[in-house]
């Protein structure tokens, strides 16, 4: 379960959100919605561990989320891909990062799932925008954290994109993870599961 | 879902020696990559040292008593040339942030990548330093001094310009900032460094040079790293 305690989050003298609590129960999704600025990003670094909130607390299975970070995978904005490595490279060495070893088989059906497997040994410098933000969704697949924290995973991704990314959530639930993500398109994720949060 | 019963911090597989080579291996296999770059800081090594000798007279003493301080002031530039690549590229490419995720301990990440940068700057000003040191008419007892010296300083070079480079991410104009921050710290690597080869050549020992070398290594790889963690999470915070 993902809690967060009273969390309070300034940019400059701007107040972003005051004393905001959410629960996100195991299986769930919650989709934190908002106009440009509105502190998603700032809210999704903050349940990471990564940006130190004013005030309040984030846990997860009742541990700080800093502790957590084995159980934590996070999407954000850039997607951490080198120029100079291969797809293949890129995926293995963000894993192993991650504290986890990528078998062979593993990474080709990774890379199947998002479409990719013909862009296995091509330099990262040669990916589209929509084809680096599905080796972050490959990347993903190959970390079954309990908590996914995406921030607009939908950015440059087309349709089958956007359903692939559905179809990998959607799973995750299913297997009791939990995935906040952050955007200001709407996503058809399964609706018993998914609660939304808008950030004003 | 195998890890989620364990702790975050205290697994075996979560090691500190696992997150040295990973960085070490990641931020190698980038750097041959992209070997143009790295010919061009050895070319500046090389172009800097054989300027000298060139602008000054070639009378043998003189060039003897110019030649280890020059060596190590260039090593010192080339080990700043290339600073601002240690950091700056994965915090705009997002690694950064992943690094900052990772179950790994941090220090251990970026200490890694400080080893990284030392293998592909450090270690071959240290090995060219005999070859460019003949211009300088150094005999080859006072080249083992200038080496020796160099073996050890180099490292405190990458680990202090670490910090550096991790302290000035993200602010404009990193690179003019970063040499008038880190430039005054490597001062006295380079006083105990040069001065090895002068107090040699002066019939003195080098053990005072070098154990005050030694000291200032074992601190650097001791503080540096945590130093460095700090930075980075203040930079991406």
């Amino acid at each position: 379960m993902l809690e967060a305690i009273d969390i309070t989050a300034r940019r400059g003298t701007a107040v972003l959100f005051n004393r905001l609590r959410l629960r996100v129960e195991p299986g769930r999704a919650l989709l934190v919605t908002g106009r440009n600025g509105s502190g998603k990003t700032t809210l999704l670094r903050v349940l990471a561990g990564l940006t130190q909130p004013d005030d309040g607390a984030v846990t997860l299975n009742g541990s700080a989320t800093g502790a957590m970070r084995a159980h934590i995978a996070f999407a954000g904005h850039a997607a951490a891909l080198k120029d100079e490595l291969t797809v293949e490279e890129n995926l293995r060495a963000l894993a192993e990062l991650g504290g986890e070893t990528v078998t062979h088989d593993a990474l080709s059906s990774a890379l199947g799932t998002v479409d990719l497997a013909g862009q296995r040994e091509l330099p990262a410098r040669t990916l589209s925008a929509g084809q680096r933000r599905r080796v972050t969704l490959a990347r993903l697949a190959l970390l079954p954290r309990a908590l996914w924290l995406l921030d607009e995973p939908a950015t440059a991704l087309d349709t089958t994109g956007i359903g692939v990314l559905a179809e990998l959530v959607t799973q995750r639930l299913r297997a009791g993870g939990i995935v906040v993500a952050a955007t200001h398109q709407p996503l058809e994720w399964p609706p018993d599961r998914a609660d939304s949060l808008a950030l004003s | 879902m195998s890890t989620v019963a364990a702790t975050a911090l205290n697994e075996p597989d979560h090691g500190v020696f696992s997150a040295i080579r990973w960085a070490v291996a990641h931020d190698l296999r980038v750097a041959l990559r992209s070997r143009a770059e790295l010919a061009v800081q050895l070319l500046f090594y090389v172009i800097v040292v054989s300027l000298f000798p060139l602008a000054s007279s070639p009378d043998r003493a003189l060039l003897a008593a110019l030649g280890p301080g020059v060596l190590w002031v260039a090593a010192l530039l080339a080990s700043l040339l290339a600073l601002p690549r240690l950091f700056a590229s994965d915090f705009a490419d997002g690694t950064l942030e992943q690094v900052a995720m990772s179950p790994y301990p941090l220090p251990a990440l970026v200490g890694g990548k400080a080893l990284a940068h030392w293998l592909t700057t450090g270690l071959p000003v240290v090995v060219l330093a005999p070859i460019l040191g003949l211009q300088y008419a150094l005999d080859a007892d006072v080249l083992k001094v200038v080496v020796l010296a160099l073996l050890i300083g180099t490292p405190i070079l990458s680990l202090l310009g670490g910090i550096g480079a991790a302290l000035t991410l993200g602010a404009r104009g990193g690179g003019g900032l970063l040499a008038l921050l880190i430039l005054p710290l490597y001062v006295p690597v380079l006083i105990f460094g040069a001065g090895a080869a002068d107090a040699f050549r002066a019939g003195l020992s080098v053990s005072p040079n070098m154990s005050l070398l030694g000291a200032a290594l074992l601190v650097a790889l001791v503080g540096a790293p945590f130093a460095m963690a700090a930075a980075v999470r203040i930079a991406i915070d």
